[in-house]
């Protein structure tokens, strides 16, 4: 039996009819084709499917499809706007914050959520909203670095862009 | 460019959710395989009933052993010529036909038209076990007697090998203190982030196969295609995309490519599987896995003499495919950085019920560095000397390079004393050294490591590898094409997942070739575009990769150079190479550019018998490994009241060569230190010992460390550049894992040294560490 869910999706409107035990996360990639939503456990452990969910950062295997009827989704495509990353996607690869890029959507997402919350947070403040994360590259190092640049990049008037030596492409 | 920061060119998609890992990947038509697995360690397969899964929605197929014999020819790459002087190597089949070894081992698989449609199915197989003994602790397994864990093989003894190094009896008579401990290297998961994951695209009657893999060896990966479905390796392509890393866990074919290849092969539809969590830490390759018993003899004044080590290794069911270098790597590393008289090694592989070790990032080097940094501690602290002292007056000096070490490996090039001496000055040693004699009065326990360690990279030279490695010599390829109007195409044999090559390998090739960064393409991953390698682990990626870049890039050169001279109307020796420009000595405002030389290499008017285009093709065999080194020091304090470790400071200076990209450099030594905190701290892969089932099945049971656990480093480097390539290039892929568990567990063991606590098993949990301290107060 299957059930008719419709969401918003990165500002899109979709509508399916799904089985009711669909994870959201699975919704996102095998139905919506967003693959940028990944899943690296299958207990909630590590982070990599956090999407927002009306704002909110959810582990999208936590949620059946059919729970996410009416509600509006940001996914790590809906980050960056008219061909410009998104500050904290910057600030990630400004400061080298992802390697094999595996977890990196997740952290991005989680990061969002953390900085809505808490524009300004400390180190100890960053370590303790990431912790539904997990990371096997970077030792996190990086990551806090991305996500206090991110801060400041964001905060307005006294934020300064991050020295690019490069970019390339 | 070379020794740059340049931002990762692979960044921008990943950051953006637009990379291409192997789930992302659809195929028409496509299936998926779930994999029925063993819910026994060890037993008689008495019968496999699929009846009622079969009636189960959407499925398509179900095969078992008997199903695919036709269809893989032999087992897996674990030959016997890998292994020298091998005992009882059993051959792996990719699934179990009568007898399953460990638990998750593949029985049956499952193909369905939908993702969850297929695990329904699975779970509705019925399979009939006859149990057999479990063999799980691997020291009895190795007694005579022991239970078996293979029914039909002798014993449980893979192999049984010495390392003799010098006149280990004689170095031990001379000694004024001997310290006998036991290292236990407890088995750990590799963990990438991404599992594995295949997909298996076999086309009826062409007879062509390509596969989706998620591996860090994709040309390997085909040949073993070629070998198990008997498919001309020119019909096979495989191709490993975006990869969530892998840390060693995904160097080697596994036995779901040939169940995915063969059962596409079979019912003639794309298979797609993927491995979940629960599954990869059952079925993907684990780390370590290891007992080390050594023996160190030292003189009163810290001289070290003399080093014993045995070997016990845990090779699970199956001898790992890399299974038996690492224990060689951990024996032939074994001296460190410090010249021992004599070093005796033995190791003793041993099959028990449990999933295969293979490599984990280090593969020997963290077991070696572990052990003998634990050893010149366990020495210093019997001679009542400092750590530190004991290890400036044992390295060998700069201009003793190239040094032989007593088990006869040649270090390339090492400055030991410099990377301790700023290790000491970053950590401001002699104050903390005062500072813990404070606290200690207070009734605090704040510990000072150090872990000095040199490891071995760029594997590897065919000399010295051919031996251990089934005669395979470790060569690397590239090919290095400059197109008509001066883009440059830059094909590899490695695979990147994580470690920038796309950015590293272009810098080189624009400062070699003179041209701009933004036109270098390096292509990685895909067999049908990029040269044979063996990929990527190791941490040979640029000191065998990249130099044979560096090497295709000089050929290139050199024939831009007669073009050059051709069109300049000069000799070729009168023509000078400078910055992308080629122009005739003394006269540089009259120049060709590297861009209009490819140009005219594809027109006519070249040299007389000169062929068109401009491209170089090197496989690069080294000479000899490359050595990076370094000295890390952690200072930790430990709670006595609750067992608790807290990392103050994390301090790393390493040495691996010349440096390409210092940003990258730093982000692998961060990472491989957090593996090695993780190894140090918290992980512990644990089977029940009476089942053999995996306790530690999910990660609500098995932590890896979290962002709050993994402090902040600082990082400093010396150069000190390989003699033994053009780039004078080391590699630093693994460095931090390698010598930060010494740290930890040498800092922790520090701290409690007022308890009389001398050594300190991984991980250093709260609850070990509490009950040693409870014993210790006694």
């Amino acid at each position: 039996m299957k059930h008719k869910v419709s969401t918003t999706v990165n500002g899109r409107r979709h509508e399916h009819e799904v089985e009711p035990r669909l994870l959201l996360v699975h919704y996102l990639r095998d139905n919506l084709g967003l693959t940028g939503t990944h899943i690296g456990c299958d207990t909630s452990q590590c982070g990599a499917c956090t999407i927002l969910v009306d704002g909110k950062a959810v582990k999208s295997c936590t949620m059946f499809a059919v729970q996410a009827e009416g509600k509006s989704l940001t996914t790590i495509e809906g980050m960056a706007k008219d061909g410009q990353l998104h500050p904290i996607q910057q600030a990630f690869w400004d400061e080298h914050g992802l390697q094999c890029g595996y977890c990196t959507p997740g952290f991005i997402m989680a990061a969002a959520y953390l900085l809505e919350q808490n524009p300004n947070p400390t180190e100890d403040e960053i370590r303790k909203g990431l912790e539904g994360n997990l990371c096997r590259c970077t030792g996190y190092v990086n990551i806090v670095k991305a996500v206090q640049t991110a801060a400041r990049t964001m905060g307005g008037a006294e934020a300064k862009p991050a020295e690019r030596a490069r970019a390339g492409r | 460019m070379i020794g740059a920061k340049i931002h990762r060119r692979e960044d921008p998609k990943l950051v953006t959710g637009h990379g291409t890992y192997v789930d992302d990947i659809q195929q028409t038509g496509m299936v998926y395989m779930s994999v029925v697995r063993s819910a026994q360690a060890h037993a008689k397969i008495k019968s496999i009933d699929i009846t009622e899964a079969s009636k189960s929605p959407g499925v398509v197929a179900i095969y078992a052993a008997r199903d695919f014999k036709g269809v893989i020819n032999g087992g897996l790459p674990v030959t016997e010529s890998l292994i020298a002087d091998k005992k009882y190597v059993p051959n792996q089949f990719p699934i179990a036909e009568t007898e399953v070894v460990y638990f998750g081992e593949p029985v049956a698989v499952v193909l369905a038209d939908e993702r969850y449609q297929a695990s329904d199915a699975a779970e509705k197989v019925q399979v009939d076990y006859d149990p057999l003994p479990v063999v799980v602790d691997f020291e009895k397994a190795m007694q005579k007697g022991s239970q078996k864990s293979h029914s039909d093989g002798p014993d449980n003894i893979a192999w049984d090998v010495e390392f003799p190094g010098g006149d280990i009896e004689a170095a031990f008579k001379e000694a004024d203190v001997v310290v006998k401990e036991r290292i236990i290297q407890q088995r750990v998961f590799p963990l990438s982030m991404e599992p594995r994951t295949v997909i298996a695209n076999f086309v009826p009657f062409t007879n062509q196969l390509t596969m989706w893999s998620s591996t860090q060896v994709p040309h390997f990966v085909r040949i073993f295609m070629c070998f198990g479905l008997g498919v001309p390796e020119s019909q096979i392509r495989v191709i490993a995309p975006d990869v969530g890393g892998g840390f060693g866990s995904k160097l080697r074919p596994y036995p779901e490519e040939y169940l995915a290849a063969a059962a596409s092969k079979l019912s003639g539809r794309p298979v797609k599987w993927v491995e979940g969590r629960t599954e990869n830490l059952q079925a993907t390759t684990h780390g370590r896995g290891h007992i080390f018993d050594i023996e160190v003899a030292a003189k009163k004044d810290g001289t070290l003499l003399g080093l014993k080590v045995t070997n016990l290794s845990d090779n699970g069911a199956y001898v790992g495919v890399f299974g038996a270098l690492q224990s060689a790597l951990a024996l032939l590393l074994a001296p460190g950085c410090y010249k021992w008289k004599a070093v005796h090694g033995r190791t003793v592989g041993i099959l028990t019920n449990k999933m295969s070790t293979d490599p984990y990032r280090g593969a020997g080097r963290p077991e070696a560095a572990h052990l003998v940094e634990r050893a010149v501690d366990l020495a210093a602290h019997e001679l009542k000397m400092d750590p530190a002292d004991v290890r400036l007056k044992n390295f060998p000096a700069e201009n003793e390079f190239p040094f032989t070490n007593a088990l006869g490996m040649v270090y390339d090039s090492g400055a030991y004393a410099k990377t301790l001496e700023k290790a000491k000055s970053l950590v401001g040693y002699d104050e903390l050294r005062k500072r813990q004699a404070e606290l200690r009065k207070k009734g605090r326990y704040m510990g000072i490591g150090w872990s000095t360690y040199v490891e071995i990279c760029g594997v590897g030279p065919s000399a010295a590898t051919a031996h251990v490695s089934g005669n395979l010599s470790l060569v690397e390829s590239s090919v290095v094409r400059v197109h008509p109007t001066g883009s440059v195409t830059v094909a590899v044999g490695t695979h990147s997942h994580g470690q920038g090559h796309e950015t590293t390998f272009a810098q080189i090739v624009a400062d070699t070739l003179g041209v701009p960064y933004e036109v270098v393409e390096v292509h990685h991953g895909d067999t049908g575009d990029t040269p044979f390698g063996y990929g990527t682990y190791g941490s040979r990626s640029l000191a065998v990769g990249g130099v044979s870049i560096y090497k295709s890039c000089q050929k290139v050169v050199d024939k831009a150079k007669k073009i050059a001279a051709h069109a300049l109307e000069a000799a070729e020796e009168d023509v000078v190479f400078d910055q992308g420009r080629f122009h005739v000595k003394g006269s540089p405002d009259k120049a060709k550019t590297m861009g209009e030389i490819a140009f005219a290499a594809h027109l006519p008017g070249l040299p007389e018998g000169m062929e068109a285009g401009l491209e170089a093709v090197t496989y690069f065999d080294p000479p000899n490994f490359t050595w990076p080194f370094g000295a890390h020091v952690c200072v930790t304090e430990v709670d006595p009241e609750t067992g608790a470790v807290e990392i103050q400071k994390y301090v790393a200076v390493d040495d691996c060569g010349n440096v390409i990209n210092p940003m990258i450099v730093d982000g692998q030594v961060h990472g491989g230190v957090a593996q090695g905190i993780g190894q140090a701290l918290f992980e512990e892969v644990q089977y029940a010992e009476d089942t053999g089932q995996l306790k530690t099945g999910t990660l609500l049971d098995y932590s890896i460390p979290g962002i709050g656990e993994i402090p902040s480093m600082d990082l400093d480097r010396t150069v000190t550049p390989s003699p033994t390539n053009d780039l004078g290039v080391k590699g630093v892929g693994e460095a931090g894992t390698i010598a930060a568990s010494a740290a930890v567990i040498n800092s922790i063991v520090d701290a409690l040294s007022p308890f009389g606590i001398k050594h300190v098993d991984m991980p250093a949990s709260p609850d070990r560490l509490w009950k040693q301290i409870q014993e210790a107060r006694k």
